[in-house]
């Protein structure tokens, strides 16, 4: 959801493509130089890391408003070591999550900047 | 020793603690002062965040909102937990490869525009003196009931603490004091809530305490138990929400991508070496939250249980101490409505408004209110505030974990005042005066300025929490639904949307301030009276109406910039430099 506006063109970039590859549609097989080989490296290292935040995002979203919020009064029909499970998802659950996307996130980002070469260290 | 004796030496010892890191970490430098030298380590720096994010609201008074408000408590717990993933994932690495000092810093340059920056800085010093205001009002609330000294002369020793270390250390000082302020904190917090947990379930641990079974020989679970209690007194159960779901979805909103765009939040990540840093720091600040933010839970389940059962049908005569110390610094009322000596609560208010009290002793020797009465059956007045800080109180705990809930909530109020007191003086000596008024100053002079600005900003915050306006609690919902309105989706599209412009950019911060701005004003202050849910937009509460105003935003933005020319190239780089973690130095002079 959020940073929609970039997820809908296939390289994030909208519009603006013409200005990184003026003269692009030349034939340029084999006339690729170094500058447009790293932003060809970049733009898909971009969008291996939208990709990652996408999904990131769509399971923020389903255990804070989907579990905790919008079906909270379905999954309170269940137990769950005490708790109404909805209500767990709500004070509890949801908190817990949040952690593990950050850390999967941390891990996922820097395995796919190694293989794109751009990594900080 | 005594209870105040421990407190003396608790609250002696940490502000001892404060002044000597400040002095061992001096700032000699602008970068020193805006972003402690670039340098600090990722889990360091985690500690600092959540020292710095949790407040006087977290550490005092979202438990008693949480038992009070039963399963609507929610929002609070998913709004300041859940923002981070936003932070970690959409804003916090990118800033720190921009590598600059501020948040206006960042919406200045990525817009080309001055007045992009000065929208960015008013937004700034609203959101961080709206807080700093709850910050200091806490200071007077544990100073006064825990020190016994009155307000004012508690907000100015604590004012004076935060002087020394903000004034001299900037945010190499504060850095440093929030990671020794959050162990303070977070043993304070914990400390109670384990002994509560083993008292009502034998559960040693808070969060598994909270689904345990009460060791009362009922076989119920605390929840359980909690819900019956409620139900027989006539409210309604914890475990249920009264609030719209629409409602809660929309305030959790707000609060989530509120707390992503608070700046005093989004610069602690400019001081961490590297861009991965910057992510890794994130998930340790939320480790360090979750202990606190899923703990309270359990203490507001626990101590809404523990109140009722040690108050309903109780003498007033034989009230524990607590009680009458509370009364007496007005947090706590009794009516004696059907005058037979014994306190009874129920659901409803006991009388309209907060206490006022006539200064004659009634017949029990109880504090005489002149509140009008209502209908209800309920005689007692609790504010949520007292619950944290009661709670050990309520639990017969020793004396020495009183005196450490007292340093715990200091430790909490003092450090968010502290980084609140650092972004405003920064804006202002970076952005204001360096940036747009006085290009010429030498580092030297930034520096004496920036010095100058968190003096005065001290000043006018410790103003606040001797004088509070009335309206102190009403405007919260302003910092996070401002934050989240106008400056998180300035800073998003930022770094997301490479054909965002300074007009698209402009149009939708000025967008969603205003309607957000309106809309609270209207509802909190104008017409009062009108603030219920048949009124509200959609259903949605003042509270949750930065939600709204954040999408208002996007839709303008978006629209604007298509209509008008693409930013230039220069700035198309700099959004391409972002977004690729090699070659982040530290955050440099420019």
């Amino acid at each position: 959801m959020s940073g929609s506006g970039t997820n809908g063109t296939p390289d994030g970039d909208g519009p603006e493509n013409s200005y990184h590859h003026e003269g692009g549609n030349l034939p340029t097989h084999g006339s690729h130089d170094d500058e447009t080989l790293r932003e060809d490296v970049v733009r898909l290292y971009w969008r291996a890391n939208l990709k990652l935040l996408g999904g990131l995002l769509v399971i923020w979203f389903v255990v804070s408003f989907g579990f905790s919020i919008l079906f909270v009064d379905a999954l309170n029909q269940y137990a769950f070591f005490g708790f109404k499970l909805g209500f767990w998802w709500a004070q509890q659950g949801s908190i817990y999550v949040f952690v593990a996307l950050i850390f999967v996130y941390v891990v996922q980002m820097k395995r796919i900047e190694r293989r794109f070469g751009v990594d900080d260290d | 020793m005594s209870t105040a004796m421990l407190t003396y030496l608790f609250v002696g010892a940490s502000f001892a603690l404060y002044i000597g890191i400040a002095i061992w970490s001096r700032a000699g430098t602008t970068k020193e002062f805006y972003v402690a030298g670039g340098g600090v380590h990722p889990i360091a720096n985690g500690m600092a965040t959540a020292a710095d994010w949790m407040s006087a609201a977290s550490f005092i008074s979202m438990a008693g909102i949480i038992a009070f408000l039963g399963y609507d408590g929610s929002v609070y717990l998913l709004g300041w937990t859940g923002g981070y993933v936003l932070l970690a994932l959409l804003l916090a690495p990118y800033l720190r490869k921009f590598g600059q000092f501020t948040v206006p810093d960042f919406i200045g340059e990525r817009y080309y525009s001055k007045a992009a920056r000065i929208v960015a800085v008013i937004c700034l010093i609203f959101i961080s003196f709206t807080y700093v205001a709850g910050q200091m009002r806490g200071v007077g609330i544990v100073f006064s009931r825990f020190l016994e000294v009155d307000i004012t002369t508690g907000v100015i020793v604590g004012m004076a603490v935060v002087f020394v270390y903000a004034v001299l250390g900037g945010m190499k000082g504060i850095t440093y004091t929030q990671v020794a302020q959050y162990c303070v904190l977070i043993f304070a917090y914990m400390v109670p809530a384990i002994f509560i947990s083993l008292l009502i379930t034998g559960n040693p641990v808070p969060q598994l305490g909270l689904g345990a079974t009460v060791a009362d020989g009922s076989g119920l679970s605390v929840l359980a138990k909690l819900d019956k209690t409620l139900l027989d007194l006539g409210f309604s159960p914890y475990t249920e929400g009264s609030k719209a779901t629409i409602d809660i979805f929309a305030i959790t909103m707000a609060l989530m991508v509120g707390t992503a765009g608070l700046p005093h939040v989004i610069v602690r990540f400019f001081t961490v070496p590297k861009v991965s840093d910057a992510r890794v720091s994130a998930g340790y600040a939320l480790i360090f939250i979750a202990l606190l933010y899923t703990t309270a839970p359990a203490v507001a389940a626990f101590a809404r249980l523990n109140f009722i059962e040690t108050i309903n049908n109780t003498a007033y005569s034989e009230a524990p101490g607590w009680f009458k110390n509370w009364e007496d610094i007005g947090l706590i009322g009794w009516v004696d409505k059907n005058e037979d000596g014994i306190i009874q609560y129920a659901a409803g208010a006991a009388f309209q408004g907060s206490p006022s009290y006539t200064g004659a002793d009634g017949e029990n020797g109880e504090r005489v209110l002149t509140n009008a009465q209502t209908d209800s059956s309920n005689e007692v007045y609790a504010d949520r505030d007292i619950f944290v800080l009661a709670n050990p109180e309520i639990a017969s705990l020793p004396g020495w974990v009183i005196a450490l809930v007292a340093a715990g909530g200091l430790a909490a109020a003092l450090s968010t005042a502290a980084g609140l007191l650092l972004v405003v003086s920064t804006s202002i000596s970076h952005d204001l005066l360096k940036k747009t008024l006085m290009p010429g100053i030498t580092d030297r002079q930034e520096l004496f300025y920036a010095r100058i600005a968190a003096a005065v900003a001290i000043g006018v915050a410790g103003y606040l929490g001797i004088n509070p306006p009335g309206f102190v609690a009403q405007v919260v919902a302003f910092a996070f639904g401002l934050a989240a309105a106008s400056l998180f989706p300035a800073i998003l599209m930022g770094i997301f949307v490479k054909r965002m412009n300074k007009e698209g950019a402009i149009a939708g911060m000025l967008t969603g301030l205003l309607f957000t701005f309106a809309y609270i004003v209207f509802f909190k202050f104008v017409s009062p009276e009108l603030n219920s849910s048949e009124n509200w937009l959609f259903g949605i509460s003042p509270e949750g109406i930065g939600s709204i105003g954040m999408v208002l935003n996007f839709l303008v933005a978006f629209s604007v910039s298509r209509m008008t020319s693409a930013p230039p190239a220069h700035v198309q780089d700099l959004v391409d430099d972002i977004r690729v973690p090699s070659g982040a130095g530290v955050a440099h002079q420019h």
